[in-house]
């Protein structure tokens, strides 16, 4: 056993176990391979912070299409509190990244861990993490704004109820229509419903997909903001936008092109 | 993954590279080659001259030679092909979903063989091409599911997602063909008590089964070969772009 | 440091496993009470078939008794393919489908849930029309009762098989007619037992041989269906 960090002893099993104070409270925790193992004992708490372990970890990524390599051998991590952003040219293989590391697409090789554990065997540990926007807003045209949030609710067992949902709504500027079917508002205001899962989600891992588009630029600036809170409040983020993210060096940029070029 | 949990036999993991695959099933082949041929030389031949007649049906029973062999491989290719395409869901095996893509046009065929040499039969023996005998319609029904494999294969454009669909279809089908033959082995005795069976018959004479054992025996070499052929086929145009396809294309 | 840094994924407020079924019966019932123009056209199709017979073959009551319990029946199957296809295929369009699949909930009971719903909607109306049509078929009295029992228990399995058939479609622009080439061939057992279920009542003979059948066959469906279903849609919305 040795120290490898503040208070911190580092097992011969590459776990770290130690004592910390958050907000004055003593916090025995420890991260590495085998923190599963400890989490659910009495007094530990998974930790993170100074010694983050990576929430998922990407290996070797290799995914083809139509005969075309879009990505090979493509490795990468996500810690808490990054905001990564996936660049690269239409058709470079933004959204079959992003819905390869949601799980939805499981046309790849290679193997996608979440905390330190392969995705397909902590599934539902997973999914209930994940806060997934896609191409299509997943708003039911002849639901409303309300009824498309409860369902959204009811799929994710979690603290969510009425007033958040009216919240939510408020907070996307839908104030006033929450009784109107979608297929009525406009295609702008039904991205927002979408968006308003973002007020919502107490998940700690979002991939969003073209989050901005058909957005007006205070909603935009406004959602921007709204990520910068999620990755400060120790959040991560998986997002493409063509739209300049003003988030300084909190960002960082994978692209995809490039990526093509070396390999 | 597979890397994860090896507690499969060696073997089983080599089959997963398409190389490996394709080099033994080439070396494979003329094992089952030479045997195909010569057993359904040898098969025909006996059937055809010097097998007894029977004493029903003369001549004509002869066609069973053909047709029995043919059912048999009909129903077994299905569940091979349901097999191959569990493995390939499972394991995430392509040379799988390939055997598996490949037995079905070939079990269609065999299916159809079965049903044209049926109605052929039919025609001396019951006097009209085609009766609604429980056996006859099991394999017209099979037949059905062949088709709508390959159809739901052929409307995908990606081979992965076709070959995890048709997976599901084929395994959903092994699930109900013995409902399905239950079933229509009860409504045929439901409507036709009593009735003359193709295949069901007293016990046969050696001189009559040997052949027919033999034409079946011949009959799985004779599949194991074309099996072989499509998968290769297969592993080929899959692999098109890979390094040891170009060499093996260079060499030729 | 925040709370946020120690917040383990945790189910508060879990529903039970019967409220998230209820959730999802109750949220496919509204959107098909929304529109309710689709709901009737099975229906009318499964009239509009029966009366094709009559006209196509004869109109004789007693050949008409003698095939009403198929003719019935074979509607029923048609209409029941007819709304198949619409399962699955607004939830895949509006990307409803894809949050489904992400999300924690057991996907067995969130598809037996819309698969229910699916039931209810069809084969439940067309099992209290069928008295309808077997008066228009000449169907003896005796055999009424049977036949609206066959179908309300053999209606559910041709839901659950049907959705496997939409499940492997839904990504496919042409899913329509491939959902009947794969699902009609697995329709025949239900068929036989159901036509041979009003025959039996017809003539008077017992029918529990049928029904418990019937019976074996629905609960068949309930286990596995929804696991090939559930299956079929992730490989779809994975393609």
């Amino acid at each position: 056993m040795e120290i490898c960090g503040n208070n911190t002893f580092l097992h011969s099993d590459g776990c770290c176990t130690g004592r910390e104070f958050v907000y004055n409270e003593p916090l025995n925790y420890c991260v590495g391979h085998a923190a599963l193992k400890y989490r659910n004992k009495p007094g530990f708490r998974l930790g993170v912070g100074v010694l983050s372990e990576p929430l998922l970890t990407v290996e070797r990524l290799f995914c083809e299409r139509d005969d075309r390599i879009l990505f090979d051998n493509l490795s990468f991590d996500v810690k808490q509190g990054e905001v990564v952003q996936i660049e690269g040219q239409n058709g470079s293989g933004k959204t079959t990244l992003l819905r390869i590391l949601s799980g939805l697409s499981r046309n790849f090789e290679g193997g996608i861990y979440w905390k330190g554990e392969p995705i397909s065997d902590v599934a539902e540990d997973f999914r209930l993490s994940l806060l997934y926007f896609g191409h299509q807003p997943g708003v039911k045209a002849i639901l409303t704004p309300e009824e498309n949030l409860n369902w959204y609710a009811a799929m994710h067992p979690s603290s969510i109820d009425q007033s958040r949902i009216y919240d939510a709504l408020e907070q996307v500027g839908l104030k006033g229509y929450e009784d109107v079917p979608c297929h009525m508002l406009s295609a702008g205001q039904n991205r927002r419903v979408s968006l308003a899962r973002l007020y919502l989600s107490d998940a700690q891992l979002w991939i969003l997909d073209e989050p901005f588009t058909a957005i007006d630029k205070r909603g935009v600036a406004e959602k921007e903001a709204l990520i910068a809170r999620h990755a400060e409040n120790g959040g991560s983020v998986i997002l493409t936008t063509h739209h300049e993210l003003n988030m300084g060096d909190r960002v960082r940029r994978i692209n995809l092109d490039k990526l093509a070029g070396t390999s | 993954m597979a890397e994860n949990k090896k507690w499969m036999p060696r073997w089983f993991y080599q089959m997963a590279s398409p190389r490996w695959s394709y080099e033994i099933m080439g070396k494979l082949m003329p094992w089952f080659a030479i045997p195909a041929a010569v057993l359904l030389v040898l098969g025909i031949a006996w059937a055809l001259a010097f097998a007894p007649q029977d004493y029903q049906q003369g001549n004509s029973f002869r066609i069973i030679y053909i047709h029995v062999p043919s059912a048999i491989l009909a129903q077994s290719c299905y569940m091979l092909m349901a097999v191959a395409g569990a493995i390939g869901l499972i394991w995430k095996m392509k040379v799988a979903d390939m055997v598996a893509k490949s037995c079905a046009p070939i079990g269609a065929t065999m299916a159809i063989l079965a049903l044209a040499t049926g109605a052929i039969w039919g025609k001396p023996t019951w006097g009209s091409w085609w009766v609604w005998d429980a056996r006859l319609t099991s394999m017209l029904i099979l037949l059905f599911l062949y088709l709508g494999v390959i159809a739901l294969h052929s409307a995908f454009e990606s081979e992965a997602t076709a070959a995890q669909a048709t997976a599901v279809l084929a395994l959903v089908g092994l699930v109900n063909i013995p409902i399905i033959k239950y079933s229509v082995e009860w409504w045929n005795t439901l409507h036709q008590p009593a009735t003359f069976t193709l295949t069901e018959r007293p016990a046969m004479p050696a001189e009559m089964w040997v052949p027919l054992l033999i034409m079946v025996i011949g009959f799985y070499c004779f599949f194991a070969v074309s099996l072989m052929m499509r998968t290769r086929n297969e592993i080929i145009h899959r692999e098109r772009r890979a390094s040891w396809v170009r060499e093996l294309i260079e060499k030729q | 440091m925040s709370e946020m840094l120690t917040k383990e994924p945790v189910r508060t407020g879990e529903q039970s496993i019967g409220g998230l079924f209820l959730a999802v019966l109750k949220r496919d019932l509204l959107l098909s009470y929304r529109r309710r123009s689709d709901l009737v056209n099975p229906l009318i199709f499964f009239l509009m078939v029966a009366t094709l017979f009559p006209l196509g073959v004869s109109p004789e009551p007693d050949f008409l008794a003698q095939v009403a319990p198929g003719v019935v029946w074979v509607a029923a199957l048609l209409a029941t393919l007819l709304s198949m296809d619409s399962v699955f295929r607004s939830d895949y369009e509006d990307g409803t489908l894809e949050q489904t699949l992400l999300s924690p909930q057991p996907l067995f009971v969130v598809v037996l849930g819309k698969i229910t719903a699916h039931w209810m909607l069809t084969g439940l109306p067309l099992a209290v029309l069928a008295p309808l049509l077997g008066v228009m078929l000449f169907l003896p009295e005796g055999g009424m009762g049977g036949l609206m029992l066959s179908l309300l228990l053999g209606t559910p399995t041709l839901s659950l098989v049907g959705a496997i058939g939409a499940a492997l479609t839904v990504g496919l622009r042409k899913g329509g007619v491939l959902i009947s080439l794969l699902v009609l061939p697995l329709y025949i057992p239900v068929l036989i037992f159901g036509t041979s279920a009003v025959q039996a009542a017809v003539t008077g003979l017992p029918l529990d041989g049928y029904i418990a059948l019937l019976g074996a066959m629905l609960a068949l469906g309930i286990g596995l269906a929804p696991l090939a279903v559930g299956a079929a849609l992730r490989i779809s919305v994975s393609g």
